[in-house]
């Protein structure tokens, strides 16, 4: 287990090395033009284009530069020549609200996915299971901006239950915090519960079937623990690998949506503004540490999935 | 004397489908006592497995029907509720199954399998069912049984997980074992491990053993009494002698007919049943063997009940027609053959 954890570790240092030349390469060489000008921003002076290209040393050869593009990156000299901001220090100011947001919603329509999806394929044809049915169908196909702009409006407008977007910090006050996200949280989710619960109903169905399910009930278990330990811990394997992929799918863009919906002001929301401004130092470094922590999710996962299923280990 | 477990009396089992109705199992009736090995003998689609798992109230579903009755103790296993069935269930009457690649937990280490069964029916603490798991590993022969206890399934043989299959089995002391193609599923030199071990275990244990099986081979090697299944019902029963020296039943001819032997010439090809057992949904009127049969007569049409047909009325039964007489001048024994001659017009499917 350990072993098959370093190796994973290993090589997902690897993929990152291809991934930072390839975002290299991405912004800084392959579309036309003079890079430094594209940097600056909208309405650049003559001086300023000139100091950027000095700075990041567009003269220089494509290994120099991209040493140096990284230097920028990781060491938190990269500023917005719109904002005259700091970048990492946006971006670590968002940090806290995106996870806050992906980390609630992912728990949420885990548990709700696996309650659902369970209760569904025990009741698989009779009309607790239709209903469920359809209810996914209806949340899959309802878009975040419009579930959430309702709700924000209905629920939090106008009725008054919730707070009109905004985030207050877990350390400030925990119970506002959860109250701020209670509306993104389901918004987010919601998509994710339909689809999940569908999935785990039919690997639910398909493993009920299974011979050792048979074994289980023929051991004398009660249905019950038939369903949860035998059951359930075989079906929620590609569900747990899934889960991982759409977290960091979530984290590194997906939340964007929901973010600025309900005005959270997390990475996805300051990605998304800097795009509209076409200010490219933010979104250089957003694209990477976004495609960072989905590799390195990645490996966690994979890791956990070994967890789960011992057959993987060995390979 | 031996007492007796199990009273299975005129047990119907039938299955609602598509197709129509599937009567899998039609009025079978037997006996099984303490420390005996009763096995159960057809080819596939007979109902011996559905027999087999009736009694353990796995073929329970919305679209199954049951009658009759199979007694145990003061419980009748057909109509007994889930939860007392539950309880019986692994502690008092176990399985094996035929597939042993399919048939444990792929995610589950063997020996939680068998904790998990063992602390289900008593109050055994994690260290002593630990303990527990670890003597039936080694009882039922797998090396090293300290170590393995804590493999997943993946991590052991064919043979060797079917000998996991039977420790679980064996975990709570069942006084009836039911084995439903233990050996169907493995090599031929494993098969014969298989069944020593299972003699073993039998004597050390007195369970008495259902053995759910369409080889001849098995049978002759560990069977006391053999019932003989053929579309749903018995056709034949009696003790392993009986069966292999004096069958009574065309279909049972048929069998013995169709076994390899290596110390008799070999014919051309292998003696063959003519035709395919009919369907479970549409099956034929009065005997169900008839539109195979060679020997096929009027009163055919009318189904044989199961019993005793011969002069010294004794517990061999069958449900043919046939005189005593007559089934002893037709079945002349060839080389290779039993009695089963071509059936004059009959299609050969």
């Amino acid at each position: 287990m350990l072993r098959f954890a370093v190796r994973r570790l290993i090589s997902m240092v690897f993929v990152l090395f291809a991934i930072s030349v390839l975002v290299f390469l991405i912004f800084n060489v392959i579309p036309n033009g003079d890079p430094a000008e594209r940097l600056a921003g909208k309405t650049p002076t003559e001086t300023e284009i000139n100091r950027i290209r000095a700075e990041w040393g567009f003269n220089d050869s494509l290994p120099a530069q991209y040493v140096t593009t990284m230097k920028k990156v990781f060491t938190g000299d990269l500023v917005s020549y719109f904002t005259r901001l700091d970048v990492l220090e946006e971006i670590v100011k968002g940090i806290p609200r995106t996870f806050s947001l992906a980390i609630g919603a992912a728990l949420l329509w885990m548990i709700t996915a696996v309650v659902f999806g369970l209760f569904s394929a025990v009741k698989a044809g009779k009309f607790a299971d239709r209903g469920l049915t359809v209810l996914a169908l209806v949340g899959i196909s309802m878009p975040v901006f419009w579930i959430g702009a309702l709700m924000n409006h209905y629920l939090g407008f106008k009725a008054g239950w919730f707070p009109n977007g905004g985030y207050v910090p877990i350390t400030e006050n925990p119970f506002d915090w959860a109250y701020h996200l209670i509306l993104p949280w389901t918004a987010l989710a919601i998509l994710f519960i339909g689809f999940y619960s569908r999935v785990l109903r039919s690997n639910v169905l398909d493993t009920i079937n299974e011979d050792f399910v048979r074994t289980a009930r023929a051991k004398g278990l009660s249905e019950r623990r038939v369903l949860l330990k035998h059951v359930l811990r075989n079906s929620m394997i590609p569900i747990v690998t899934l889960w991982g992929l759409d977290f960091g799918a979530v984290v590194g863009g997906g939340a964007i949506l929901t973010e600025t919906v309900f005005d959270l002001q997390g990475v996805g929301q300051y990605a998304a503004d800097s795009i509209g401004q076409l200010d490219v130092p933010p979104v250089l470094a957003i694209t990477m540490f976004g495609a960072f922590f989905i590799v390195f999710l990645n490996a966690i996962v994979d890791i956990a999935y070994a967890a789960l299923d011992p057959r993987i280990r060995l390979q | 004397m031996a007492e007796r477990l199990l009273t299975v009396e005129n047990l119907e089992v039938s299955f609602r489908t598509e197709e129509g109705v599937v009567q899998a199992v039609d009025g079978v009736s037997f006996e099984l006592e303490e420390g005996e090995v009763l096995a159960v003998v057809g080819e596939s689609g007979s109902g011996k497995s559905v027999t087999a798992m009736t009694l353990m109230g796995l073929t329970r579903s919305p679209n199954a029907y049951f009658g009759g009755s199979a007694r145990y103790g003061d419980q009748d296993l057909v109509t007994a509720t889930d939860e007392e069935l539950r309880r019986v269930r692994g502690s008092e009457i176990a399985m094996i199954f035929q597939d042993p690649m399919t048939s444990l937990n792929p995610v589950m280490r063997v020996g939680d399998q068998i904790i998990e069964q063992i602390q289900e029916h008593t109050d055994a603490a994690d260290v002593e069912a630990r303990e527990q798991s670890i003597e039936l590993l080694e009882r039922v022969g797998i090396p090293r049984a300290i170590d393995r206890v804590d493999s997943y399934p993946f991590e052991f043989s064919g043979g060797m997980r079917q000998r996991v299959m039977i420790a679980l089995a064996l975990s709570c002391d069942p006084s009836i074992l039911i084995a439903d193609e233990p050996t169907t599923a493995l090599d031929v030199t494993i098969q014969a491990q298989i069944l020593e071990r299972l003699r073993e275990l039998r004597a050390q244990t007195n369970a008495a053993v259902i053995l759910v099986t369409h080889d001849l081979g098995v049978v002759a090697d560990i069977a006391d009494r053999i019932a003989v299944m053929y579309a749903g019902r018995i056709v034949e029963q009696g003790t392993l002698d009986e069966i292999f020296y004096d069958p009574q039943h065309p279909y049972t001819w048929g069998l013995l007919g169709s076994i390899t032997r290596v110390d008799r010439p070999r014919p051309q090809r292998l003696p063959a049943i003519a035709g395919l057992p009919p369907s479970l949904v549409d099956r034929p009127e009065g005997c169900h063997f008839r539109p195979r049969c060679p020997h096929e007569f009027a009163k055919c049409t009318e189904a044989p009940p199961l019993q005793s047909r011969a002069e010294d009325g004794s517990a061999h039964t069958d449900r043919c027609w046939l005189t005593a007489e007559e089934k002893r001048s037709r079945r002349e024994v060839r080389p290779g053959e039993i009695g089963l001659g071509e059936k004059e017009g009959a299609e050969v499917a």
